[in-house]
């Protein structure tokens, strides 16, 4: 076999492995699901009414739902970054260092797998905001892209959060790399427009990657032109998944050598 | 390829250190295949660092070493293909059950399915753990886990297991158990290479002993060899009165140094403990008539080979790197 299809084999060896930590353990995913859910609830329910009249962009739940995706997108990425840290401080990070395996493999199959469960929870999330009235508006290809940019934004956000659980000093750090995550979204566009912040956040919220990524997921999904937001969105979401691969990479060797 | 005539390890002066902090100050060492070789030292003596960059985990800073006659620096995947590594700390996956663990080290040795299953049961009947192996190894106790552990790495069949610190931590019986496993791993020809810090340990397992200390080996040889150079062994003598301590010690001056504690009426004289020894004073002590309630042998422990070895006690840097 050449070394490429052995990589492959031992990515998907490392994947069944996480795809079974998630099915033995689907409160994780469920957890990761719980918390954007309650978010839209809280958001479209409680605050909405008053948020919603200031917007005046129609149905609010249609204005705020892709912002709650992108939540449940950051929630699903702490799971990579405990279970990374939990596989280094157990060891079984080094045993599989010290077997003839394609090293990228194991990563490979941290984040896939964590991905596969991020997209799950973003299912769940999407089916309850349905449920509560959320009417995307978008065609066969519409939803193509949503899909795309879902997972571009998935793949980015969890080599990141690999990286991160990588050079954690335990899982409990590495879980608190959700944070920041979870509440840029909305120092953003997720919940209200820019507009109506004092200027210093106005233009924070105007320039931080999430808000293009929103603009163009809610473009997508109410079947509106994406504009130049969407060449921007996509920038954001290569230079996050490159920048988390070889920081993941290098902190993965560089354990080798101290 | 390699042939048995060569070493399964073979290391000239190897160093290592991080930062400033010297761990290992030039090894060498010679391990014949299908011996068990050990590597006895303290906490922080770099035992953990010769394994670590032994089975390719750590490059060293300078020095070479040949493992099954693969070159470290040059042919690291080739040694990965023939090497098994079992630390101190089991790594077995916690959310797997045993059996899930093993069947994920087929996969990844490259098993067909079938292989795979094989050895995994062959594996579980083997090391005790048929029941456990449908469980979730969080469940299982420590002795468990380091043999799920040791299980996990046979399945790629290796032809040398590094083996570090294997029953640090674990209950005397679950220690017995894992002694017999490794005996009979070595009797199929495998080579072994362990790291303890227990004499006893080493003593029961290894063909040759080398001891580590502040990175440097600073004796090397059989269990008998290392002991020999080592004072510190004994007999300690219990009388029924202090009548028979006096005579006791009266007969047993003139053959060397004896101390006497008259309150516990015992009496400790040098001795190695060798069978030649004991007859030459028990004969010295029936010539004399003299009637000895009890007689025990006292061999060194690791305190004494360090302390001898060293010439300081082996806890002083319990807090060193490990």
């Amino acid at each position: 076999m050449s070394s490429t299809t052995l990589a492959m084999r031992d990515s998907m060896t490392m994947l069944r492995r996480n795809l079974l930590h998630a099915k033995r353990y689907p409160n994780m995913t469920l957890s990761v699901a719980f918390i954007p859910i309650f978010m839209l609830l809280l958001f479209v329910y409680v605050f909405g009414g008053a948020i919603g009249k200031g917007l005046a962009t129609g149905d609010y739940v249609n204005f705020v739902t892709p912002g709650i995706l992108m939540m449940a997108t950051m929630s699903g990425s702490v799971v990579v970054a405990v279970s990374v840290s939990v596989d280094k401080t157990e060891g079984i990070i080094n045993r599989f260092r010290t077997m003839p395996i394609s090293r990228a493999s194991v990563m490979t199959g941290q984040v896939v797998g964590s991905v596969i469960q991020t997209m799950i929870s973003v299912v769940l999330v999407t089916l309850v905001a349905l449920l509560i009235g959320f009417r995307p508006a978008a065609g066969p290809l519409g939803w193509l892209g949503v899909i795309g940019l879902m997972l571009l934004v998935a793949f980015a956000i969890t080599w990141i959060s690999a990286a991160f659980g990588l050079i954690a000093k335990g899982a409990e750090t590495a879980s608190n790399i959700g944070l920041p995550f979870q509440f840029l979204p909305f120092l953003g566009n997720a919940i209200v427009t820019p507009e109506s912040m004092p200027a210093g956040l106005r233009w924070f919220a105007e320039y931080q990657p999430f808000t293009p990524i929103i603009g163009t997921l809610r473009a997508l999904l109410m079947g509106q032109p994406v504009g130049g937001q969407g060449l921007v969105a996509i920038a954001w979401c290569l230079a996050g998944a490159f920048a988390g691969y070889f920081w993941a990479r290098s902190a993965f060797n560089r354990r080798a050598d101290s | 390829m390699p042939t048995h005539a060569q070493p399964a390890i073979a290391v000239t002066g190897l160093r290592k250190s991080y930062g400033d902090k010297l761990v290992l100050d030039g090894i060498d060492l010679t391990v014949p295949a299908g011996t068990i070789f050990s590597l006895l030292g303290p906490n922080g003596a770099g035992k953990t660092t010769a394994v670590e960059i032994l089975a390719t985990l750590k490059k060293p800073d300078s020095g070479e070493a040949q493992v099954n006659g693969f070159d470290l620096a040059r042919q690291s995947d080739e040694i990965r293909m023939s090497i098994g590594v079992t630390g101190q700390f089991a790594a077995v996956d916690g959310y797997l059950t045993g059996e899930e663990n093993l069947l994920l080290m087929a996969d990844l040795n490259h098993l067909s399915k079938q292989e795979g299953r094989r050895k995994a049961a062959e594996l579980l009947e083997r090391f005790d753990l048929v029941e456990a192996g449908k469980k979730v190894s969080t469940t299982y106790s420590g002795g468990m886990r380091r043999r799920l552990d040791l299980a996990m790495t046979l399945v790629g069949d290796p032809r040398v297991i590094f083996l570090d610190e294997p029953t640090t931590g674990l209950d005397p019986r679950s220690r017995h158990t894992m002694w017999q496993i490794i005996r009979q791993l070595v009797a199929n020809g495998t080579t072994i290479f362990l790291t303890t810090q227990y004499l006893e340990e080493a003593d029961e397992l290894a063909d040759r002993i080398a001891v580590l200390d502040h990175g440097r080996i600073v004796a090397e040889g059989t269990a008998e060899q290392l002991k020999r150079r080592i004072p510190g062994g004994h007999v300690s003598l219990r009388f029924a009165d202090p009548r028979a301590l006096r005579a006791g010690e009266l007969a047993l001056r003139a053959a060397g140094e004896v101390s006497a504690d008259e309150d516990a009426l015992t009496l400790q004289v040098p001795n190695d403990g060798s069978f030649r020894a004991l007859r030459a004073l028990i004969d010295r002590l029936d010539g004399a008539a003299v009637e000895v309630e009890e007689l025990s042998v006292h061999t060194p422990d690791l305190d004494d080979v360090f302390f001898a070895l060293t010439g300081h006690p082996h806890d002083s840097q319990k807090d060193a790197l490990r």
